[in-house]
């Protein structure tokens, strides 16, 4: 195993699949000579040249439509969106057509297309810039949404996701490019729609997924201090939302929590949440609870800003009132 | 022109006049849901531009598609049978009249988010660029998607890249009920293609000889590595927006003069007038062509509607 980072466990996936594959290209705002924005395509422009490399003009609509045209035609594009809030640009390719177009056309249209794109808060960028809308995109049929927590799985996810023939929605979070993790050696792949068991507990079980992985890790280092083992599992895809783990490991807890970055309301937690309810209502002794982003736009200031996001005590608190 | 290849045209261009004429029955009578809109009026636009395509050539356009994609070689019975929404459809049942194709033949369908598809058409002319391909992605859109953003962003990247696309600018008069007079700062479309440094040409919609000839010039020159062109064809809607247009935006007197310019008129009395085909050759093709279409009508009528076990198929290509 080796310990690499978050942007280099993307960058080498993003770089074993141009290698191994011609048809895969990039294309976005600055991936070429700029590097990257968040230095993901650093010297990639270099080695595979500007037909491979393709900076674009500030026009998401135009990059994620371009991707899909090229996509239909046979190319595996990966289109970069500087961050997620710029998705909101491009919504009706995400949502109109890269969703739409195989099944609207009863599958004689393959996309194999990925859309990458960071986001989350705390960074100080204000209301614009600091969302985490991951929730809305897993509402639409047809799109694969995809949200690791650890470079492992950024790096097998996304090698998944250029080879999959349907659109993924490949979900960063920009304040985790430089979190370390435990990579294996060579090639591996992950698959899309299966969530991972992260760490083992018996009291609670804790449900997440990207930035709040690591959030919920180091609450369960605090509780264990009190005794209380909680079982994290990290549902890494949205779309397909695979729930066979939270629902088994609910029947040794017998509570859960779901922790996410963005708003709750109309949430991942509220999905999570009713599905549980729905399916293991004889597992739990308590409501299901949720830990999430307050419902307000993010403020520029650092202390409101952090004021408004989830943060690990909340994880803590609503552990403990699980169990009351 | 070969006697054959003017037939050829005339054909293609009855066989919408009736296949739109009949679908129009149809949804009166309830058969076809939806929204239904109609190329009447516009047979020589796509006619005369498709009928110079070569094989490799991509075309993608808008969602008043059923001209298009009957002169991409989709069979009237398959065009039909989507309109009623049955399995025998080009697109299953799923799509219906907005969403016709058929990737087999490089038609890459009608698309109904208004100038959405313009930029897919980039994407699908740089994969052909990629890939060293020798095609040209021909993609069609209405005067009004000239007013959307995607139009903008798409016409711009093409031109940066230096894409091999003919953009084809159907200018029927109205976006829905507004002309551009009323929605676009320049009523002069070709003058948004200049903005972005592309050669851009205009051409009289009504005569099929005359998309036919300045479309194969353009394709040639992009070809040959022009980079992307600019085509504004002037036509006329004879019907309404779709189906249900109280059709307030326009006089009858403007209604009446464009009828007068019937492109299907125009091309038969072009043809007999040069002795370029008889009468007789003329009304064996009008017979041809409603043969066809009442197949087509009794085959769509007659094919199964989707099982419903269809319902979840296609949702991903790896179910």
């Amino acid at each position: 195993m080796a310990t690499i980072t978050m942007r280099e466990a993307l960058s080498q996936a993003l770089w074993e699949e141009m290698e191994r594959d011609e048809k895969v290209f990039i294309l976005g705002e600055e991936v070429g000579l700029w590097g990257g924005t968040y230095a993901v395509t650093k010297g990639f422009l270099d080695h595979f040249g500007e037909e491979r490399v393709r900076d674009t003009p500030i026009a998401e609509a135009a990059i994620v439509g371009a991707a899909i045209g090229a996509a239909l035609a046979g190319l595996r594009p990966v289109a970069e969106l500087m961050t997620i809030n710029f998705a909101f640009v491009a919504m009706d390719h995400i949502v109109n057509q890269a969703a739409k177009l195989h099944y609207m056309f009863a599958g004689q249209m393959k996309l194999p297309l990925v859309i990458r794109a960071p986001g989350g808060g705390g960074r100080q960028l204000a209301a614009t810039h600091s969302q985490t809308p991951d929730a809305i995109f897993a509402h639409f049929p047809g799109l694969k949404v995809v949200a690791p927590g650890t470079p492992e799985d950024a790096k097998g996810l996304l090698k998944s996701a250029i080879r999959s023939d349907d659109p993924v929605l490949f979900i960063e979070n920009a304040t985790i490019y430089q979190m370390r993790g435990e990579v294996p050696e060579g090639e591996y792949t992950i698959p899309i729609g299966q969530s991972k068991v992260q760490r083992e507990g018996k009291d609670v079980t804790v449900v997440t997924y990207s930035k709040m992985l690591a959030y919920a890790q180091r609450a369960a280092e605090e509780l264990a201090k009190d005794n209380i083992q909680i079982e994290i599992i990290d549902l890494r895809t949205l779309r397909p939302l695979d729930l066979i783990p939270v629902l088994a490991s609910l029947k040794k807890t017998n509570h859960a929590v779901v922790v996410e970055e963005g708003w709750r309301s109309f949430g991942v937690g509220a999905e999570v949440a009713a599905r549980i309810q729905q399916e293991a209502f004889d597992d739990l002794d308590a409501p299901v609870l949720r830990v999430a982003q307050k419902e307000v736009p993010l403020p520029y200031n650092a202390r409101l800003e952090q004021l408004a996001l989830p943060q690990e005590a909340d994880i803590i608190a609503a552990v403990m009132e699980v169990l009351r | 022109m070969e006697k054959s290849e003017n037939l050829e045209l005339l054909r293609q261009m009855l066989l919408i006049r009736y296949l739109e004429e009949t679908a129009a029955e149809l949804y009166q009578k309830g058969k076809i849901g939806g929204f239904l809109h109609l190329y009447i009026g516009q047979e020589a636009v796509s006619t005369g531009i498709i009928s110079v395509r070569q094989p490799q050539d991509r075309i993608i356009t808008a969602y008043r598609d059923h001209g298009v994609a009957i002169n991409c070689g989709i069979p009237a019975r398959e065009v039909l049978a989507e309109l009623l929404g049955k399995s025998t459809g080009c697109s299953q049942g799923r799509g219906g009249s907005m969403h016709l194709a058929d990737v087999s033949k490089n038609f890459w369908g009608g698309h109904a988010i208004v100038g959405a598809h313009i930029p897919i058409a980039v994407g699908l002319a740089l994969a052909d660029h990629y890939q060293k391909r020798d095609a040209v992605t021909i993609c069609m859109f209405g005067e009004g998607a000239t007013n959307i953003g995607f139009f903008h962003e798409g016409v711009n990247l093409a031109m940066v890249w230096k894409l091999p696309i003919l953009w084809v600018c159907e200018n029927n008069r109205y976006g829905m009920g507004t002309s551009p007079e009323r929605a676009s700062a320049v009523s002069d479309i070709i003058s948004k293609a200049c903005g972005y440094g592309m050669p851009a040409f205009d051409v009289d919609g009504m005569e099929v000889l005359a998309v036919r000839e300045i479309t194969a010039k353009r394709l040639e020159e992009i070809r040959a590595g022009s980079g992307p062109q600019f085509l504004e064809v002037c036509t006329y809607r004879f019907r309404g927006h779709s189906m249900g247009d109280p059709e307030r935006y326009r006089p009858a007197e403007e209604v009446t003069r464009y009828l007068e310019n019937d492109p299907i008129r125009n091309f038969k009395k072009l043809l007999l007038d040069n002795n370029f085909v008889t009468e007789l050759e003329v009304e064996e093709v009008e017979k041809m062509v409603a043969e066809e279409i009442a197949e087509a009508v009794k085959f769509a009528e007659e094919s199964p509607e989707p099982a419903e076990e269809e319902l979840f198929k296609h949702i991903y290509s790896e179910e």
